[in-house]
Formats: structure tokens, C-alpha cells, sequence
């Protein structure tokens, strides 16, 4: 479903296969499973999540739920906290969009730092809207921590706007538009290794994230430290 | 230490100018933080004043905290230091007059954020940046730094180049992302000139102090609500 491989500073994480990387508590739990042995790594580490096939991923598994809304709510528990590794991941993370980004996929590609995506094909959708799904409280929150223009933040979820890579970079959700997915995937990998080379502590990189994203952090179950603990922080570094 | 000579305030029609003086980085410890906030305090009792330009000698704006008085002072006192940064944020938000900084050299971290915390901020365009050097120092962002850079910064991805990446901002690139109002050509005398200009034309529209301070105090309530106990507005029991 997908491997963690490490090339040099940089973990790889691959979601495998050509299919559309349903996100259902298999991928969940094995995505969950690397980003927790990648956060053991010293400073000077970054995270690449790329996919393989036409899809980034396709969002959360509404095939296994059978129109059962129980089940669909045990998915969206299930995401929030893997939303939550990302989210407070001791390292920068980088997303590589190889493909369609759809709903739960595309807030994954969102929880990462940075999002490299290919134009020659593939969409960033927040479906929901076209299929008559309300957005979960924590999933609105990341989306407005994320994309700050309100012309933006209206299209992509009150039009279920599908977003090409060239028109995502012009709302500031893409950070680089790269012309195939060998190259979004490659791009990615160099960018990661810059920001792996700042030799960045971990810790206090997650710190700065979530003083960043508060609410989004809140709302997925991070705990933010209190202005005391950083300043026990700030003594022992002088 | 003699704080009076830290920085000195002079007048230039309505605008009374505040300039950290000397061709060091004005590092924020408690006695510049002081003499600061003393002379604005004086600038606030002024009669007639119209408005505050905060600008600096040197390469430097402010490179932020002091962090060498830090290592040789008693552990208790580190937070006077970011209670009296705090203090200097809250008076600058109740200063019943507009404010503008004059961004002469570079800004990094509280230096930064003390730019920020005014309501026009005009930069040197040839030399200087804005750095929140945090992430590089290993340092975490307190609260109130987050909420300004929040309420300041109007877009993600800038807030993210900023803040996670630790990107050495110019003029010109502030400008083009919205964080600083102009970029200014020459040295510091003509940033400080620009300032000035810009406080006269602000202060020249005639608002009343009170209704300057009150209104640009409910535009960011969750950054005031967070420094106006070390204010100086702040009852004494209160303050800390």
C-alpha cells in the first residue's frame, strides 16, 4: 500500500500501485506506521509523499463505507489523526502531486508544508460539495489555515472548483508547477534535500508549525505547548 | 546604564520620531526596551502629537532579543524581558496617534515583529531584511509573535516562507507580498524622510488619538488580548 525508503536526508514515502489510493484504515494505518519511524530522525531531515499511477489519492475509501454513514464517520476519526502526524511531523514535509488529489486526498497533500504538482494532467478537487458530503470541523480547519485568499477558499470548497497545478499556484495553494510526474516527484526530492541541508531541530520545527496553524493544530487533537515550557526552552538554549 | 542615550526622541512638525541610536544591532534587552517605551510614553503625553516614527542608526533596525544578557542573567528574569517586549507591543497598539516604522536596516526576529507592529511600515530598499530567524536559531515562537505574523502577514504561503523557512525578506519582495507598505530608495536619512512623510500625511488627517487607539485595538483583539496586561495602560496590579 506503501514503503518508506530513505535517500540520503530524505524520507520517501510511496503510495504504491496504479490505483486511486483509497484512503481507508489500511492506508491509513500503514502511512501512520512510517511517519512514526520517520519521526525518530535527528535534525537535518525532510518527508517527500508521492504517489504512483494517474492518482495522488482519490480520498477516503466511500467504496468499503456502503453508503453507511457510521462507517464514513469511522474514516473521518480514522484521518484525523494521521492529518495530526503531518501536522506536527519534527521535519519539513513536501507533498509531490503526481495525480487526481480528491477530498481526503486532497487534504493530505495539504497537511504538508509545500506542494509540488505536475500540469500535464491531474486535479486538486474538494469534492464534497458536488457529492452532498458536509466537510468534518477539522478538514474546514486545515483548508483555512492552508488557503488564506477568500475568493480561493470559496471556490475550491463552496464550488468544488477542480484546480489544474497552474491555476493552484496562482491561488497559493502549489508551491511549483513541474511539467510531468517524474519531475514532480524529482523537484520534490530536491527541495526536500535543501530544506533537510538547513539542519533544522526537529522539535522546534513542529513548534513553529503549530504556532503557525493553530486552529487547524487544535482541531486535529495537537496539544500546543504553553509560552512557559518555550521558555524553559529558550533558557536551555542560550 | 545610561538609558537615555539608547535612543532619542525629536520632532519634526506633528511627528515625533524615536530613533535607537548607535551602529549596533539594538538588541531588545530590558534597558533598550525601557528607554523605548519611556520615550514613548513621553510621545503619548505630548500635546499635539500627531504621530510615532520608530526607526534606528546602523545596518540594524532591531536583530531581536538579547539573548547575551539572557546567559548571564538569574533565569526569573528572562521573562521581564519578553513581558517588557510585550509591554512595548501594547502601548505601541494603544498609541492614540498612528504609527509607522522606518525600517532601516535589517529586522530579525522580536526586531521583526516590532516593525510589524505598526500600522505603516516603510523599509530601506537597498539594504536590510526581515528575518524571522527563529527556526534557524532553534528557537520557538511564543504566542504573541504567532498572532501578529498572523494578523500582519495576510497570506499562507508568505506566513510559511517566513516563519518555517526562516526566508531573509527585502524590501521589495515585502512589498510585492503585501507585508511592507513601500520600498525606499538611498540610506537611512531617506527611509527616515519617507516615515515621516507618510506619519505627517496620517497625522495630518486629524483623528482623534482615542478613536486611532480603540479602533486599531478591536481590528486585533486576540493579539491585544495577549499583550495589554504588560501595557502601560494596564492596572498596576495587573501589570506584570
Amino acid at each position: 500500500m506503501c514503503t518508506l525508503e530513505e535517500r540520503g536526508r530524505v524520507f520517501v514515502l510511496t503510495l504504491t500501485g496504479d490505483g486511486e489510493h483509497w484512503l481507508g484504515h489500511s492506508l491509513i494505518g500503514s502511512i501512520r506506521s512510517a511517519l512514526s519511524s520517520v519521526a525518530a530522525a535527528g535534525p537535518g531531515a525532510a518527508l517527500v509523499t508521492v504517489a504512483e499511477g494517474r492518482f495522488f489519492s482519490n480520498g477516503l475509501d466511500i467504496g468499503w463505507t456502503g453508503g453507511s454513514r457510521a462507517r464514513l464517520g469511522e474514516l473521518i476519526q480514522a484521518f484525523r489523526p494521521l492529518a495530526a502526524d503531518l501536522l506536527a511531523l519534527p521535519m519539513p514535509t513536501v507533498a509531490a502531486v503526481t495525480g487526481h488529489a480528491a477530498a481526503g486526498g486532497f487534504l493530505l497533500a495539504l497537511c504538508h508544508d509545500y506542494r509540488l504538482m505536475r500540469a500535464d494532467r491531474g486535479v486538486l478537487y474538494m469534492s464534497e460539495i458536488d457529492i452532498g458530503l458536509p466537510l468534518p470541523p477539522y478538514v474546514v480547519a486545515v483548508l483555512r489555515a492552508k488557503i488564506t485568499a477568500a475568493q480561493a477558499l470559496r471556490d475550491v470548497i463552496l464550488r468544488g472548483k477542480k484546480l489544474r497545478a497552474a491555476e493552484a499556484k496562482e491561488m497559493g495553494i502549489v508551491d511549483v508547477v513541474c511539467p510531468s510526474a517524474a519531475e514532480t516527484a524529482a523537484e520534490a526530492i530536491k527541495l526536500a534535500e535543501l530544506l533537510a541541508a538547513r539542519k533544522w531541530d526537529g522539535s522546534v520545527y513542529s513548534s513553529i508549525r503549530i504556532s503557525l496553524y493553530p486552529e487547524a493544530c487544535r482541531s486535529v487533537g495537537i496539544a500546543e505547548e504553553s509560552d512557559e515550557e518555550k521558555r524553559k526552552h529558550f533558557a536551555s538554549k542560550l | 546604564m545610561d538609558t537615555a542615550s539608547l535612543c532619542t526622541v525629536e520632532k519634526r512638525g506633528r511627528v515625533h520620531i524615536i530613533t535607537l541610536t548607535g551602529g549596533g544591532e539594538h538588541r531588545l534587552g530590558p534597558a533598550l526596551l525601557s528607554a523605548i517605551r519611556s520615550a514613548v510614553a513621553a510621545v503619548r503625553a505630548t500635546p499635539g502629537a500627531g504621530a510615532l516614527v520608530i526607526a534606528a542608526e546602523g545596518k540594524y533596525f532591531s536583530n531581536g532579543f538579547d539573548q547575551a544578557w539572557a546567559r548571564t542573567a538569574p533565569r526569573h528574569l528572562h521573562t521581564s524581558m519578553e513581558g517588557a517586549f510585550r509591554g512595548l507591543v501594547a502601548d505601541l497598539l494603544a498609541l492614540p496617534m498612528p504609527t509607522v516604522a522606518a525600517v532601516t536596516g535589517h529586522a530579525a526576529a522580536a526586531g521583526c515583529v516590532l516593525a510589524l507592529a505598526h500600522d505603516t511600515v516603510v523599509m530601506r530598499a537597498s539594504r536590510g531584511f526581515l528575518y524571522m530567524s527563529e527556526v534557524d536559531a532553534g528557537l520557538k515562537i511564543v504566542d504573541f509573535f504567532a498572532e501578529l505574523i498572523r494578523q500582519k502577514v495576510p497570506d499562507a504561503v508568505t506566513r510559511r516562507d517566513l516563519l518555517l523557512r526562516g526566508d531573509k525578506m527585502t524590501a521589495a519582495e515585502a512589498v510585492r507580498r503585501g507585508i511592507v507598505d513601500a520600498a525606499v530608495d538611498g540610506g537611512v536619512d531617506d527611509v527616515v524622510t519617507a516615515a515621516v512623510q507618510a506619519a505627517e500625511a496620517l497625522a495630518a488627517k486629524g483623528w482623534k488619538g482615542e478613536v486611532v487607539a480603540e479602533i486599531r485595538k478591536s481590528m486585533w483583539p486576540a493579539l491585544w488580548r495577549k499583550v495589554k496586561d504588560h501595557g502601560a495602560d494596564a492596572p498596576a496590579r495587573a501589570r506584570l
